[in-house]
Order: C-alpha cells, then structure tokens, then sequence
C-alpha cells in the first residue's frame, strides 16, 4: 500500500505525520521523502545512509562540424532550449525537458547528448525503517523529474509512506499519483483550509481516497471541520498545540518515541487509513 | 525602483502574515503574490479584482480520433508515458513538448494553447495588488511567477510607486528561481527547528547563485532560543544580514481569523512593534524613503 502524506499549504505538519507514521507502524515500511526541494525527514529519523547517487536527465549539445543552421531543433523545442543565433545554435541546458524531439528532427545527426544534474537520490535505513529520500540540485528548476525517480523506488510489497510537498502543481501530482490513499494534513486557520480545498481538489481530480489530519487543531477556528464535514472527509485524527510537541519537533523528535501516547495514535491512525483502503477496493 | 520577495524555503514559516503586516506599514508600494500555487495573500487583503487575464503557459496534444489511424507512433516517441491505449492523451502528463504533434502521419494532433491559470490586477486598501490562481495540478507556475512579477513592475512604474512587495513561495526549484531573479533583496523568514534551518540553508544558497543580496528573520524566535541563535550565527557566517526575531505569539493566527494584517488587529501588541522595527531596518537597507 502507498500512502502519500499532502497539504496544499506548507509548515502544516506533513513531515510530523509521515514520520512518526513510518516509525510506529511497524512490519515492512519504507519511507520516502519526494519533497526534494527541502527535504526533511531524515532530520526526524536519522537513518543510517548506505547509497546516495545522483540523478541526471540528459540534454542536447550541438555538433558544431555537423550542424548546417537548418533550425528546425529550434523550430520544434517547446521549452526555448535551443535558439538558432546567427552562425551558431545555443543550447540552455536549465530550460531543456529532455523530450528528444531536436535529436528526432535534426537531418545531420549533430544532437550529441549529456547529462544536467538534477540531485541526488538517498537510501538507508533506521532500525527496520527503510528510507529513501530526494535532494534536488540547488539551482536546478525541475523537481518533478527527480520525485518520479525517487518513486521509482517504491517497494513491491509492504507499506510505503510518501512525504509530499507543498502545493497543488507538478510536483504534488508526482508525489500523489498511483498512491492508494492521500493523507491531507492542514491546520484550522484561513490560509490552511483555503489550501485544503485546492489540495482537495487535485487529489480528486486523481481520484483517490483520502482523510484528514488536523494539526494545531485548537488553534484557529471550526470552519475546517466544518468543510470537512461539508466534503465527507474523515478526520482521521487531530494534534493539539502543545509547546512540548513544538519544542520537541524543533529539535527533530519524534512524537512517537519522546511523548507518550503517540505511537499508539499513529498506528490507530493507521488501521484507520487501511480500513477505509480496504472498504475501498472492495467496493 | 525596489523589490524585496519574501521567501523561506520550509513552507509555514510565516511568509505571508509578514509580507501582511509590511504592507500595512510599507508607503507607495504594488503588492504582489508570486505563490501562485498556493495564494495566500489575497485572504488578508481582500482584493477588488480591477482585471482578470487568462494565463496559457503552454500547448497540450489532443488526438483526433477521426483522423487516428493508430499506428503507434506518438505513443514510442512519447518520453512521458502520456498517450493510453486508446490513443487518448492524458492532461497531466503531457509536457507540451510536440513531437507527436511534429511527427503524426496524419496530422492527427491539435497542440493548442492551454489556459492554465488566470491572473488579476487588484485594489486594495494598501494599494495596488497583482495576483494570480494556477489551476489545480497544473505545469508552469514558473512562467506565471514571471508574468505577475512583470505586472507588478509595470504597475509600479505607471503609478511612480518605489517598492514591490512580492510574497514568495516555498521550496527552491522553478517558481522560487522565477520569483527572486533580478529582485533587490529577498528576506527569508526561517522557524528555529532543525528543518527550518536544513531549509533556510539552502534557500539562502540559491539567493547567493543569482547574487540576489539576503536578509534573515526567524519568526517564532523563542520556541527554541538554541536554534535560533545557531540560525543568526550561520546566517552571519554567509555574510547575510540578521534581522530582529519576532517571538511565537497566537496574536498572528487570531488576526488570520479576522482577515487583518497584525498591525490592523493589534497595533500596540508587542509583536506589531517588534514588526514596524524590522520594517523600519528593511527599508533602510533598501534605501527606500518611507517618511
């Protein structure tokens, strides 16, 4: 089963949710982290790293003694990657999308290609915790290619958490897609449910089931619960604002391990999230 | 004429109640809201749309399937995955890179331009606003990033207004790289946790790569006085300037409630002052006149 932990808004406790959920439910479970661009999970868990290899994706260099100027690599890139100029054909590598179309149209074979760094994908362990995470290039403008990667290692069997980023554009859609269950996380204030109801909307544009944790669920006001009764979707569990649970996410605890009470709540939030899978599929 | 974007790498940090509180004290200023993903800054400004223009970011493929002889083609050439068995193209995963289109024997694919966003120019009552809305799972927030930025400026330039406030969005990739090129400053705001400093660090480094000059602010200062104080030093160690931190106080999520930037709420609380002495220091430093 994969389960992938979203918000629409950021800061709202996707990070707390799917690591103290990977850490208490024990048996066969991987984590990941496809929020490349700041990536934190492994703050809170402190895996023992035992891979890291970069990720690249390929990009178009002109051969100079071949290219005749013809234009038509410039004519087909969609992305303004290649741009005839006088005598010459310039390549802007950071706006490539790596399609292929300009090697495909070109007539003299002059389309050599290499690699642009896009980050770096990570794997180790924590106990019987697996990890995997994605550090996007610092510079580099497309994280959705490198979550796909970091997807890509998903495990066959088990149960794999996701940590989403923010958001409700490309890189959500990569972190959400062929989930079996997304967790939206938000927190009861304006600016939370205005971006709970856009992330609500992508993922049932994908057409996935979901629930809702509430976070700092005392601070704000009803009108979440309100919406979410309003949409029927389940409040699967709620987190006060605690200033313990502030101080010691600060410090990158894990709830589960350091305050009593939690680990039982994150796997009760767990058999919540497979029975309602389960009802699912059998329906 | 100056810009500062506000941005912070970890998302929630405060962003958008800050840039609020500003523009309450800002004089002769456009807002602009370049989380266009995620839009925030409206809710606190209460915006009178003046105009509405669609934004088309890019083109999508469509097949006709009157035309499709179901050779097979687009679907090999296809880098993305994203034409099905049935010779239908699926919206979101197509990247609008036209090669199918390019190369069909039949002509068979319409490429047009897709609308995927909309974006406004705004009254309000602090002064102009330019503003946007992505459509939900939609590509090229980059690109809207870029034409809202570009308004602001106009905007700015038409109205002899010297400043543009711009809240920024989370993260470090496209729309972030498009919100911070050629801006005076930005300022990032940073909560004192562990994964507010990984992310600040590597916020303030991109900021350093287009040479964009940086300030720090960490918001909620007193949850933990260790981080805070290891984020002030690492921040001073990059040569970026450390503002005053602001304390975690509840009277921020209760302005939100009411719609109101936190100066509106509760002008004398100690956290409004604590903000108009940081504005006072930002406006210095970008050496705009705020008398």
């Amino acid at each position: 089963m994969i389960i992938s932990v979203a918000s629409g808004k950021g800061g709202t406790g996707k990070t707390t949710v799917a690591t103290n959920l990977a850490a208490s439910v024990g048996g066969k479970v991987l984590l990941m982290d496809c929020d490349v661009e700041e990536p934190n999970a492994h703050l809170f868990l402190n895996p023992v790293f035992e891979s890291t290899r970069t990720v690249t994706t390929p990009v178009p260099e002109i051969d100079e003694e071949k290219c005749t100027r013809c234009g038509k690599c410039a004519e087909i890139c969609q992305f303004r990657a290649l741009v005839v100029l006088g005598q010459t054909v310039l390549s802007f590598e950071n706006l490539c999308h790596s399609c292929g179309g300009c090697e495909m149209v070109c007539p003299v074979k002059a389309i050599r290609w290499k690699e642009r760094g896009l980050g770096t994908i990570r794997k180790g362990r924590r106990n019987g915790l697996e990890f995997v995470d994605g550090q996007l290039r610092i510079g580099e403008a497309m994280s959705p290619p490198l979550i796909r990667e970091v997807r890509a290692q998903t495990a066959a069997e088990g149960l794999t958490i996701i940590d989403a980023p923010p958001g409700t554009s490309c890189p959500v859609i990569a972190a959400m897609k062929g989930a079996d269950f997304v967790l939206l996380v938000t927190e009861p204030t304006p600016f939370g449910l205005h971006d709970l109801k856009l992330a609500l909307g992508a993922v049932r544009m994908l057409g996935i089931p979901c629930g809702l944790v509430i976070n700092r669920s005392d601070i704000g006001y009803g009108k979440v619960k309100e919406y979410a009764r309003e949409e029927s979707l389940p409040v699967l569990m709620e987190i006060p604002f605690d200033r313990g649970i502030a101080e010691a996410y600060s410090r990158g605890e894990l709830l589960s391990e350091n305050m009593p009470g939690w680990k039982e709540k994150f796997m009760e939030l767990y058999r919540r999230i497979d029975s309602l899978v389960k009802r699912e599929k059998s329906s | 004429m100056k810009e500062l974007v506000v941005i912070s790498g970890k998302g929630g940090t405060g962003k958008t109640s800050l840039t609020a509180a500003f523009a309450s004290l800002a004089k002769g200023m456009v807002l602009c809201d370049a989380d266009v993903d995620a839009a925030d800054l409206h809710l606190l400004m209460a915006p009178e749309i003046i105009e509405r223009h669609d934004f088309q970011g890019g083109h999508k493929a469509i097949i006709n399937p009157e035309k499709c002889l179901r050779c097979g083609l687009c679907r090999d050439l296809c880098r993305w995955s994203a034409i099905d068995e049935d010779f239908i193209v699926s919206h979101l995963d197509c990247e609008g890179c036209g090669v199918c289109v390019y190369f069909c024997p039949e002509e068979a694919i319409d490429f047009p331009l897709s609308t995927c966003g909309e974006w406004f120019i705004s009254r309000t009552r602090f002064g102009p606003m330019v503003h946007a809305r992505l459509g939900i799972a939609e590509e090229n927030s980059g690109r809207l990033v870029t034409v809202v930025r570009q308004q602001a400026a106009k905007l700015a330039e038409e109205q002899k207004l010297d400043l543009i406030l711009t809240d920024g969005p989370p993260g470090i990739g496209c729309p972030v790289i498009a919100s911070i090129g050629t801006a005076s400053a930005v300022l990032i705001v940073v909560e004192p946790t562990l994964s507010g400093k990984h992310d600040m660090m590597r916020v303030a480094e991109l900021a350093g790569q287009f040479r964009i000059p940086a300030m720090v602010c960490v918001n909620k200062s007193d949850l933990n006085p260790d981080e805070t104080g290891a984020i002030e030093d690492l921040a001073r160690g990059k040569g970026i300037e450390v503002l005053p931190g602001v304390p975690f106080d509840p009277v921020f999520t209760k302005a939100m409630v009411q719609g109101q930037t936190l100066l509106e709420y509760d002008p004398r609380s100690e956290s409004a002052l604590r903000v108009s002495r940081i504005w006072e220091r930002i406006a210095e430093r970008l050496q705009i006149n705020q008398a």
